[in-house]
């Protein structure tokens, strides 16, 4: 009774997003806008082959014939596509070769945004690929991951380090044409991470990128290709923020993963760009493109807690194209304040005795909108496909949107599919349970929407869980209303 | 330890409480009966903090704190505990982390530091024995899929762990068995002493045989109108509340 609504709205107000911060870094841009000669400056500054300049030529050609796709349930001030810059890379561009070696801005960069690259930290057992404004920075571990034939490096150095997986693969899964944003990737994308797993390892420990945009007026695009081949297994993070700024940044990525038989994936994301200010000022665009496909037997699991963006139009999906093979997808999605998010999955299933799960747990706070949208599809030959899908949504107000779209399009009699969906308001009564027991209200909300999405959360590896239970309470302190 | 002084609350526009007075000294145990509706649970929520109510006259003392000016977290922190008459599901909050939270809430609160493991394990064995609860229940979901009657034992483990000063229990016997009232009448027995209160509220005499009460008080139509004995509750429960009521005019 002696802390008011009015203070705790104050209180919120102050709450400011923790990594807004900017680092005073100097970079490399090229001018704004876009057309074929800007895709050859980027192409000669990453000394590209010609091959690469070819297939980004050819993205270039397809994407100025689209156009871009507004069926999603969010409303935005279209880009610009000519008044953004498509390169930026933090000035040094040469990659250090020992961790000394970096910038000390840049490694008090990382220290605040919780990277650690030291190779002497091998407690946490991650390494790491650090992506600042579409150049890769810096790869821990790379030697030691190198002694069990696994590669992971940066994109750019994989075209030129290794060029015939990267042909082999690149665009097989999420083919330039694919969408407006797929294509726009492919012709101006500047890193990312790659990454190998040969025969039958097992990598030991997670591999992770984060991705970090610095620079403002850049845009953000990234590609990430994961090739786990026969009866590897390989399990992959990637965390994300940006400045706080005025402006809507644009980042439009594309994740390929390559499950070859018996060979499983599984693709975390903690996705945290900046969400904008509380009256829906600024904030990240984020179009990406995430797919995966599974030869026999394989399995490839997405799990993503996505908290951040001003507007999010995303489906990691699953290609299971191999019998026996399975897809999964576990999502957390809130949205706070003005963010909108469209986001969900599509399980096709090609194969025999396929099996795909689909957990989405979407949270709308404020004024928000949040939709689940999911597409299983059940091809001919899919005998004995099986599907799951709960869609759950919670709402922390009265203002706030929660939507369902699933669409099931099923040729196959034999198919098993089974949908749940439920939406429920968080309950005062189990706030004011909590409250009785001495837990504050912050804690109480972090509590009940930590239970409300454990399925998911339990997916993620460790260390990444409990940074997401925390984002989780962070992003929606002071929601209830 | 509490002193209730001719309280007045509304719900809606509506007046529940009518200038009930009711004061509480450490070591006592005290029984409310009363008819449906009468108000009852609607004083152990204002005095719990549930601020759907609202007050219009009257204060609350609890250990010289003006507790109607206390956050809900607070009064718990400074000792208050209610055991609901509803009890509250949390999906995916295992009962465990629950009361860890809350302990370590409570437990900052006074300055100490958090309880360690080991120690926390420990009590939770030591408790949920007390009151015989399944140790299984002691990691399940808060109250998710428990029976009627294991969340009323888990309402009794959850305050035998957090020890409070004064603890209200809102008719914790309705449905439960014999012997788990039995159980949960032991637990509150047992965890008794001069620092600390009891507050039952109840339909029947049944739990005061096992839970002697000091004293016995009947509220009714947002009053208490009658104090006494456990011999209160004997006549209560031979004549009904009628006898009350007629009593009254
Ligand atoms: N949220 C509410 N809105 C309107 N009226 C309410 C609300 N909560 C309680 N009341 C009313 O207040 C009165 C007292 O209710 P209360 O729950 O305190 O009774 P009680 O003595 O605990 O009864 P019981 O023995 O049935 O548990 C009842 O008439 C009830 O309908
Ligand atoms: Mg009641």
């Amino acid at each position: 009774m002696s802390y008011t609504e009015h203070e705790l709205a104050k209180d919120l107000e102050n709450q400011e997003y923790k990594f807004g911060f900017v680092s005073n870094i100097e970079s490399d841009q090229i001018p704004k806008g876009l057309n074929e000669d800007v895709i050859r400056i980027i192409s000669a500054k990453k000394e590209e082959p010609q091959w690469m300049l070819d297939f980004r030529l050819n993205a270039f050609r397809v994407w100025s014939e689209m156009t871009e796709p507004d069926w999603a349930h969010v409303h935005y001030q279209k880009p610009n596509f000519q008044d953004i810059v498509y390169y930026s890379a933090p000035k040094q561009t040469k990659k250090y070769e020992s961790w000394d070696d970096v910038d000390p801005e840049m490694k008090e960069t990382m220290k605040k945004l919780g990277i650690s690259m030291e190779e002497q930290k091998r407690l946490t057992g991650v390494a790491v690929d650090f992506v600042m404004d579409s150049v890769s920075v810096a790869t821990s571990f790379k030697s030691k991951l190198k002694e069990l034939g696994i590669i992971f490096c940066s994109f750019s150095e994989a075209v030129q380090e290794y060029p015939e997986l990267v042909q082999k693969y690149m665009g097989t899964v999420v083919p330039t044409s694919d969408n407006f944003y797929a294509a726009l990737n492919s012709a101006v994308f500047t890193d990312g991470s790659f990454c190998y797993i040969p025969k039958g390892v097992r990598c030991p420990m997670e591999l992770s990128t984060y991705f970090r945009i610095n620079e403002g007026g850049t845009g953000q695009f990234e590609r990430t290709l994961v090739v786990a081949d026969e009866g590897s297994y390989v399990s992959y993070l990637e965390g994300c923020t940006a400045p706080m700024r005025d402006e809507n940044q644009l980042h439009a990525a594309v994740v390929e993963l390559v499950s070859l038989d018996n060979a499983e994936i599984k693709y975390s994301t903690v996705q945290n760009w900046y969400p904008g200010d509380k009256n829906g000022k600024g904030g990240i665009f984020n179009f990406v493109t995430k797919r995966g496909i599974c030869e026999t037997n394989a399995k490839i699991s997405w799990t993503q807690v996505e908290t951040g963006s001003a507007v999010t139009w995303k489906y990691p999906s699953c290609i299971l194209k191999g019998d026996h093979s399975i897809g999964e997808f576990y999502s957390v999605a809130v949205t706070n304040n003005y963010q909108q998010a469209d986001t969900g999955t599509k399980m096709i299933h090609l194969g025999r005795n396929t099996k795909s799960t689909i957990i989405s747990k979407g949270i709308s706070a404020g004024k928000s909108s949040n939709s689940y949208r999911g597409l299983v599809q059940i091809h001919k030959g899919a005998h004995n496909a099986r599907n799951f899908s709960q869609c759950d949504s919670l709402l922390m107000t009265d203002e706030c949107g929660a939507h369902t779209f699933p669409y099931i399009e099923c040729k196959n009699s034999s198919a098993k599919i089974e949908h749940e969906a439920t939406t429920s308001k968080i309950g005062e009564d189990q706030i004011f349970y909590c409250k009785q027991r001495g837990i504050s209200e912050e804690k109480a909300i972090g509590l009940i929407v930590n239970g409300y999405c454990k399925e998911v959360l339990n997916q993620l590896p460790m260390e990444f869980a409990v940074e997401a239970q925390k984002l989780l309470t962070i992003s929606l302190e002071g929601s209830v209303g | 330890m509490i002193k209730i002084n001719n309280l007045h609350a509304n719900i809606e526009g509506k007046e529940i409480l009518k200038g009930l007075t009711l004061e509480v000294k450490p070591g006592e145990i005290h029984a409310i009966m009363g008819p449906n509706g009468a108000g009852k649970s609607t004083l152990a929520s204002i005095l719990a903090g549930r601020e759907e109510y609202e007050v219009t006259e009257g204060s609350v003392d609890f250990d010289g704190l003006d507790l109607l000016e206390m956050d809900t977290e607070d009064r718990a922190r400074a000792g208050l505990f209610l055991a609901f008459q509803y009890p509250v599901e949390i999906p995916g909050v295992s009962n465990i982390n629950f009361l860890r939270t809350a302990m370590n809430e409570i437990r900052e609160h006074k300055g100490m530091d958090p309880i360690s493991a080991k120690e926390f394990m420990a009590m939770v064995k030591e408790k949920s024995a007390l009151v015989e609860l399944d140790p299984k229940l002691a990691s399940r979901s808060v109250n998710e899929g428990f029976s009627g009657g294991e969340k009323k034992r888990n309402e009794i483990f959850q305050m035998a762990m957090l020890e409070p000063k004064l603890a209200i229990l809102d008719e914790t016997d309705s449905g439960l068995d014999i012997d788990a009232l039995r159980i949960v009448a032991n637990g509150v027995n047992t965890l008794k002493s001069d620092k600390n209160a009891t507050i039952v509220i109840t339909h029947y005499k049944r739990l005061l045989d096992y839970i002697i009460p000091d004293f016995v008080h009947v509220l009714y139509d947002g009053r208490i109108v009658k104090s006494g004995t456990k011999e209160l509750a004997i006549e209560l429960e031979e004549k009904g509340y009628d006898w009350i009521k007629a009593e009254l005019v």
